[in-house]
């Protein structure tokens, strides 16, 4: 294996030339993986890999786990969640201090484990938070119409779905960026297949490759980005083809489509983006949890110092915050980027912080 | 993961020794012994099975868990 990853390596030194080339890796999981293995140290010094806004925790703006905060407070709900979401600060709490006064919180690994946990409880009314990307999505859009199916009337979930496409694009177009490639996310892409990137590679010239999560995936997906960068001919590429499919997962596809529907959706960092979230469709309605319990909140500010939007955006990294290792560290979160496992300022506290402590 | 047995849309899949149930209602044509990507309960996609068990092997070289 190590001689297999060293000739990746030397290839991508051959093939990346000496002009800078930055590649985004958009997908939490890639973040984790790169850092992981080391792999940014393997690199040419002026191949240059910054993260992206694909840690689903990490985009969702404060006022939602405000909404989310509020319905935790009523004696009527419990809400089920994935675990990385427990520990996100709102403007003035999380679901684990929520939980630690008395509210119901738990944590599940799907969100069937919690239409069961409804089913069986008929006095309480279960509320599934939906916060990722498509790979998620289509799980919760099935869970619904289980829900559906089964008449569960004590099942909701509150909805902060979002997808990707429309934030590539709007990445794409911004100039600050300036990236000639993106390493896409795998398991999102199983879903929605590579027409997104088509679309980007035609309109702004990007590279793009859809990679797995193994050392060796994501250092050829690397080396297809620098070829198709040094030949200036973008395309959508596949690395990780024994998942992903350029159709994507069509079942799921339509899964998610007969359930929601696109709506505006506000990221964390990157501003509201037009058609980039899943709102739940009006046939569906008595499953949507911020309908049936409506909530008032206000626009919280981003906590001062913290730079996660810029950090999202691949503008900068977690080591020109000021907060980072000092103020904020996983223990002690101050934004999202650290408080979720696959966040970017987690990842370098995990890999780089601990590590040249040890 | 494992499929290692099958009830109409719920599946019981396995990796290193550890059993979950799985959700098929995302994806179609699976039988028992192929390989799933699991996510949030649900089988997202089916897997090359030589590549899957290479992945799975790896992932235990480095001490990664593969659940
Ligand atoms: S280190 Fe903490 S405060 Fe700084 S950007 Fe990251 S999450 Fe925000």
């Amino acid at each position: 294996m190590k001689a297999e990853i060293q000739k990746i390596v030397d290839e991508i030194h051959t093939e990346c030339g000496e002009e800078p080339i930055r590649l985004m890796e958009v997908c939490g999981t890639h973040t984790m993986a790169i850092h992981r293995y080391g792999l940014r140290s393997m690199l040419p010094s002026n191949l240059q890999l910054v993260s992206g806004p694909g840690c689903p925790v990490c985009v969702t703006p404060i006022h939602f786990i405000d909404a989310v905060l509020q319905l935790a407070t009523r004696d009527d709900t419990v809400i089920c969640t994935f675990g990385d979401l427990i520990r996100v600060p709102g403007s003035s709490a999380s679901l684990e201090s929520e939980k630690m006064n008395g509210h119901q919180v738990r944590v599940v690994y799907s969100p069937v484990d919690a239409l069961r946990m409804a089913i069986r409880d008929k006095h309480l009314h279960y509320i599934f938070i939906g916060v990722g990307f498509e790979t998620t999505a289509p799980a919760v859009a099935a869970v619904i119409e289980m829900a559906r199916e089964n008449k569960v009337t004590n099942f909701s979930v509150a909805c902060a779905h979002k997808t990707m496409p429309e934030a590539l694009k709007r990445l794409a177009a911004d100039r600050q960026i300036q990236i000639q490639g993106l390493i896409c996310p795998g398991h999102v892409s199983a879903i929605i297949g590579i027409q997104a990137y088509e679309w980007l590679a035609k309109h702004h010239n990007i590279a793009c490759v859809v990679s797995g999560f193994d050392p060796g995936d994501i250092l050829v997906s690397v080396l297809m980005l620098c070829r198709q960068i040094k030949r200036n001919e973008c395309v959508a590429g596949i690395q990780y083809d024994r998942v992903v499919k350029a159709i994507g997962n069509t079942k799921a596809l339509a899964l998610m489509h007969r359930v929601f529907e696109p709506c505006d959706s506000e990221w964390r960092g990157l501003g509201m983006i037009p058609a980039s979230g899943l709102a739940i469709k009006s046939g569906f309605r008595r499953f949507d949890a911020l309908y049936r319990f409506p909530v008032k909140v206000k626009k919280s500010p981003t906590p001062s110092g913290c730079i996660c939007g810029d950090i999202l955006k691949g503008i900068k990294t977690p080591l020109q915050c000021g907060l980072f290792a000092k103020e904020c560290r996983p223990d002690s979160p101050i934004g999202a980027c650290m408080v979720s496992s696959e966040g970017t300022c987690a990842a370098f506290f995990k890999y780089q912080v601990v590590k040249s402590c040890a | 993961m494992k499929i290692i047995s099958i009830d109409g849309d719920e599946a019981v899949a396995q990796v290193e020794g550890v059993k979950r149930t799985v959700q098929l209602n995302l994806i179609d044509n699976i039988g028992v012994g192929d390989y799933v990507l699991v996510h949030a309960g649900f089988a997202i996609e089916k897997m090359d099975a030589t590549a899957a068990q290479e992945s799975i092997k790896l992932r235990k070289d480095y001490g990664i868990s593969t659940l």
